[in-house]
């Protein structure tokens, strides 16, 4: 594989000079990678922050290198809630950060830690793929259920929350123990899945008693409960990034990714130019390219997302039960101190009744 | 009317350009007034919404505050900002305090003013842009004790901004095309206005010159009086032509019977006397009492010219035999002086005109060649047909005219300065021209080139 071969993943230590001489970053990274100018010695170095995998960002990353192969990439992974502390605490200096975290995306942008972009790429997005010219979408990802084909051997394949509660209920020794979903209190992307399915419907709130009632396990990220699922430990995964699962063609076999009919949670993953960013231009072009390729029908080795359309077509135009996040101050609204106590609350006592 | 005699108008500005520039400047100033009332109302409508969704977001947050297991806490609805987002783009801002300590939002931003109404509005600058915000109160009870709940929310004003610089590009398209519109018509309205002017002062330029009658066409109300004034001034002229006119022909016809009586009188006389010296003087006696009554002839013929041109008679005239009658009887004028007149009748054209006037011209034009001319010369008159034009012509063997301002000579009284020894009244070159402009035609004088001697032409449309 041409990008796996490209890729050299050269994981650095993780602290050094990130922020600069002197200043340890405080914010807790996950993994760095240097992807090397191809063309020789690099003219310039964009640093990008994201809470993607490595793995799954860097065709993006190569395919951005073909066009500009004096540019050498530096790509750093952190939880949203780590990214965002980078940008708006700690001041890290960073060209583009991308998160699948939508309401801490806005809020950076809210709370003015952001510059603006705009280009002939960025005047062809939907107005609900970007928000102030300073957050823009590129992908649309469905939150999906996902069950392992084995332990669901003999049932019928849950097609909304209702199946699932129902199939909970009625097999509870089958399940016990063996259900996954965000930590919500550490993820970011889970409270904003758990959030917007609140506000979509009641059922959420008892699906959660239920799991909670069959001792559900906690998660950090997407790839973990995949893995588990596919290894048996568990038999559903509730609030599963759908790209990520649709990525591991390799373990079609044993897994099923549902969406549910009922309402389907789309993320929209953006991009921004911090306002610190030593490379804003650079930055820039680098957005243009992520627009492009999610919005110009990419050939899927360089852009591993669901396609997003050719047009102006919102996800959810096919399909009734897709609810893509919309982008706004809405967004605010959960990351509110008061609000977000409040939630917590009511999530733990549904999710940890024991 | 001629236009070198006319003394230099003093022109103080134009009617329709005073005309013009009050209305543009009065459609400019009602352009600037509307735009600036619609810009200013468009300015507060947008602050106006603006503010009423701002209320709308805080009085949502208010409603939400409640006192929970003995805390004040609010449960800020989803839809308290998320319908700020649905208006614009602009980033949006809120602080919640209850009891005067911060609870929730953004600690930093602007303090509302301590006590007012229960919405009060604010624009303040925060995080380096100017917002615009809405504060609520509320009092909820706590412990037995009121607690004030104060709700602000903030929302940056570029959607506010690009809203009026929408309307002001509106507006002010409107309120170019409507100066434009108003600037055209102003125009128009003062070409127009002013056209009843120039109509009159074109009917009057263009009248001929003997045409006295007053103005008859329609004109608006303002110009009745210089209208009429105008006619009383042609009626008063006319009248007094008139009768300055009749006077000369009356004078004339008084004086040329009584001199014929007495010319009689002196030829029966010098019959009788035998002495030389009182022959000579009566000779020249005859010969006075012949200029005299000839320089009447010649005032008469001119008062029946002026009254002819002003209505002509035309018919078809066969201007050989008019020319060779005019010839024929100037031939014993020209006999005394033993003068030779050669008449050659190169075409014979027909001519449409007044006889009696072409004759009277003709016969002034030859008696003039008679008189300056010497005797024993010759006088050729030359009838020809040139194109649309015929041409007579007269040579005569004279002195010619001055060298300088020969047409001078077509004046009334007018007379060479070289004829000061020949006797003439100075009419006859008057009434030829006279006639010959009143068929459209023109009278050319000159001094023939290859020897001494007049050349006048008359050229006459066919």
């Amino acid at each position: 594989m041409r990008h796996l071969a490209a890729a050299i993943i050269g994981l650095w230590s993780a602290l050094a000079g990130l922020t600069g001489p002197g200043t340890a970053p405080a914010f807790e990274i996950e993994s760095l990678t240097r992807f090397p100018a191809p063309g020789g010695r690099p003219a310039h170095s964009l640093r990008v922050i994201s809470n993607a995998d490595t793995a799954l960002f860097s065709p993006i990353v190569l395919a951005f290198q073909e066009r500009h192969p004096s540019v050498e990439v530096i790509y750093t992974t952190a939880s949203s809630t780590q990214l965002m502390q980078a940008l708006a605490e700690e001041g890290a200096e960073f060209d583009v950060a991308i998160s699948s975290a939508m309401d801490l995306q806005i809020k950076l942008a809210n709370d003015g830690f952001t510059r603006p972009h705009r280009s002939a790429l960025t005047a062809r997005l939907p107005s609900w793929a970007r928000w102030r010219d300073h957050v823009f979408a590129f992908t649309q990802e469905p939150a999906t259920v996902v069950i392992s084909r084995a332990a669901f051997a003999g049932l019928e394949v849950p097609r909304n929350r209702e199946d699932i509660i129902t199939l909970l209920r009625a097999h509870p020794e089958r399940f016990r123990g063996r259900l996954g979903t965000y930590d919500v209190r550490t993820s970011g992307l889970g409270y904003l899945f758990a959030t917007q399915d609140s506000r979509q419907s009641e059922t959420f709130w008892r699906l959660i008693e239920v799991m909670g009632g069959l001792g559900a396990r906690l998660y950090c990220c997407s790839s973990d409960m995949i893995e588990d699922v596919a290894a048996g430990q568990l038999a559903l995964a509730y609030n599963v990034l759908g790209s990520y699962a649709a990525a591991r063609s390799d373990l079609a076999d044993r897994i099923i990714v549902i969406e549910p009919e009922d309402f389907t949670t789309v993320m929209l993953r953006s991009a921004l130019i911090p306002a610190r960013a030593r490379n804003p231009e650079l930055a820039g072009k680098f957005i243009d390219h992520l627009i492009r390729l999610s919005w110009e029908r990419a050939d899927p080795q360089s852009y591993p997302f669901p396609p997003i359309g050719d047009g102006d077509r919102q996800a959810g135009s096919g399909n009734p039960a897709l609810r893509p996040i919309r982008l706004g101050p809405g967004m605010l609204v959960y990351l509110d101190r008061l609000k977000r106590r409040r939630f917590l609350r009511a999530w733990e006592a549904a999710m940890l009744r024991e | 009317m001629s236009e070198q005699g006319e003394p230099s108008l003093v022109v103080s500005g134009s009617i329709r350009r005073r005309l013009a520039l009050l209305l543009v400047g009065s459609a400019s100033v009602l352009t600037a007034v509307l735009f600036a009332l619609v810009h200013g109302f468009a300015r507060q409508l947008a602050q106006e919404s603006q503010d009423s969704i701002l209320t709308a977001s805080a009085t949502s947050i208010l409603d939400s505050a409640a006192v929970e297991n003995g805390e004040i806490t609010v449960d800020i609805p989803y839809a308290a900002l998320s319908m700020l987002g649905n208006v614009s783009d602009d980033r949006v801002f809120y602080r919640v305090a209850a009891g005067g300590s911060f609870l929730t939002g953004y600690a930093d931003l602007p303090a509302p003013p301590p006590q007012g109404r229960p919405i009060g509005f604010a624009t303040a600058p925060y995080k380096g842009e100017p917002v615009r915000m809405a504060t609520a109160r509320r009092s909820l009870t706590l412990a037995g004790r009121p607690v004030e709940i104060v709700v602000s929310v903030a929302q940056t004003l570029t959607g506010r901004a690009r809203t009026l610089a929408r309307i002001s590009r509106v507006t002010l398209g409107l309120g170019v095309g409507f100066f434009l519109a108003s600037a055209a018509l102003a125009l128009l309205a003062a070409r127009a206005s002013v056209r009843p002017l120039d109509r009159l002062a074109g009917a009057v330029s263009r009248r001929g010159p003997k045409d006295l009658r007053p103005v008859s066409a329609p004109v608006p109300s303002e110009m009745v009086p210089l209208v009429r004034a105008l006619n009383r001034f042609i009626e008063r002229l006319r009248i007094s032509l008139t009768r300055s006119e009749e006077l000369i022909a009356e004078a004339a016809h008084r004086v040329r019977t009584p001199l014929a009586a007495v010319r009689s009188q002196a030829e029966l006389v010098l019959r009788r006397v035998e002495r030389p010296e009182n022959r000579r003087a009566l000779r020249e006696m005859i010969r006075a009492l012949d200029e005299s009554s000839r320089a009447a002839g010649q005032l008469l013929d001119h008062a029946m010219v002026s009254f002819r041109t002003d209505h002509l008679e035309r018919s078809r005239i066969d201007l050989a035999a008019l020319l060779g009658e005019t010839v024929a009887r100037l031939r014993p004028l020209a006999d005394l002086k033993d003068i030779t007149l050669e008449l050659e009748l190169r075409d014979r054209p027909q001519l449409s005109g007044d006889s009696i006037l072409l004759q009277s011209a003709l016969h002034n034009l030859l008696d003039n060649a008679i008189k300056y001319s010497p005797p024993e010369s010759t006088i050729r008159i030359a009838l020809e047909q040139a194109g649309a034009q015929t041409r007579i012509i007269l040579r005569d063997e004279g002195p010619g005219f001055p060298a300088r301002n020969a047409e001078r000579l077509t004046r009334r009284f007018a007379r060479g300065e070289n004829a000061a020894d020949t006797v003439g009244s100075g009419l006859g070159l008057t009434i030829a021209r006279e006639v010959v402009q009143a068929h459209g035609g023109r009278l050319l004088l000159a001094n023939r080139r290859e020897r001494s001697g007049a050349c006048v032409t008359l050229l006459l449309p066919s």
